[in-house]
């Protein structure tokens, strides 16, 4: 079994807002991300893939298959729009980093052709990331 | 649904790798210049990682400032512009990056209940880090 990483990167805009809280709560539990104006980001997206490597071609996966299905499903829908506003999954859900990680590995899982998806990795900042393995 | 989220931190501290269990040959041979008897320093970059459900609610596993504030606490406000043989952490062991990582993820074991605490990652240097998960497998 072979582990393969591809790394892309997006920028978007999105506020934490439950409209189940009071404003207060909003406040207190999500901090200066409550702002309903809004903030942005540059995401580091690493997407791991994995399987045994094709003894004819040697790949785990066809790098430009992956390329592609990554930036039609992951980065043409996030890169450069507001989160809240423009992405159907955070219409009700709050696009924490926790809930962007299993969105994109949602959007991923049943599109992958040959490779299996093992981890989606997703940076919000150079300090702060979050690991998603399709756990329940 | 289960995530796995990770911080990073940043501290900085002195320390000298010397044993006295060893002789003062065993020592230079086994640590080489980090047994400099006068110590030296590193800028630490120490990553933590959580795991839990996510909140349906908050979309959170754990709220990052109450990670950051047991992380001031427990680890920063103790080590950052130390030196680590003085601590008491290392009354009884050398303050190599193994037992620091190992004395961090004890700490915060302790200190923080709010989500389950995975792994401890530190970075003494670009060129090396310790990984340290309670004596459990890393996740992969």
């Amino acid at each position: 079994m072979v582990y393969l990483t591809r790394k892309c990167e997006f920028s978007a805009s999105h506020y934490y807002h439950n409209p189940e809280f009071t404003p207060e709560e909003n406040q207190r539990i999500f901090g200066k991300c409550s702002n309903l104006n809004g903030h942005g980001h540059n995401y580091t997206l690493e997407v791991t893939v994995k399987g045994e490597v094709n003894a004819q071609t040697g790949f785990v996966v066809d790098l430009k298959e992956l390329k592609e299905t990554l930036n039609r499903e992951v980065i043409d829908a996030l890169d450069h729009r507001h989160l809240n506003k423009e992405v159907p999954e955070f219409f009700r859900q709050i696009p924490t980093t926790e809930n962007l990680a299993i969105a994109i590995w949602n959007r991923l899982q049943d599109r992958l052709k040959v490779a299996k998806l093992h981890r989606v990795r997703v940076y919000e900042m150079p300090d702060l990331f979050v690991d998603f393995y399709g756990e329940a | 649904m289960k995530a796995y989220l990770t911080r990073r931190y940043m501290f900085s501290a002195s320390h000298r790798l010397h044993s006295d269990d060893l002789s003062p040959e065993e020592n230079v041979a086994t640590y080489g210049k980090c047994n400099n008897p006068f110590g030296h320093g590193h800028n630490y970059s120490l990553e933590v990682t959580v795991s839990g459900q996510v909140d349906q609610r908050t979309g959170m596993i754990c709220n990052l400032s109450d990670l950051d504030d047991s992380i001031r606490a427990g680890i920063l406000d103790r080590f950052d512009h130390q030196n680590l043989n003085l601590c008491p952490e290392f009354d009884h062991s050398v303050p190599t990056t193994e037992n620091l990582s190992e004395v961090i993820f004890k700490i915060l074991k302790q200190n923080f209940k709010a989500a389950h605490l995975e792994k401890v990652r530190l970075e003494e240097t670009v060129m090396n880090s310790f990984e340290y998960a309670g004596g459990a497998e890393l996740q992969r």
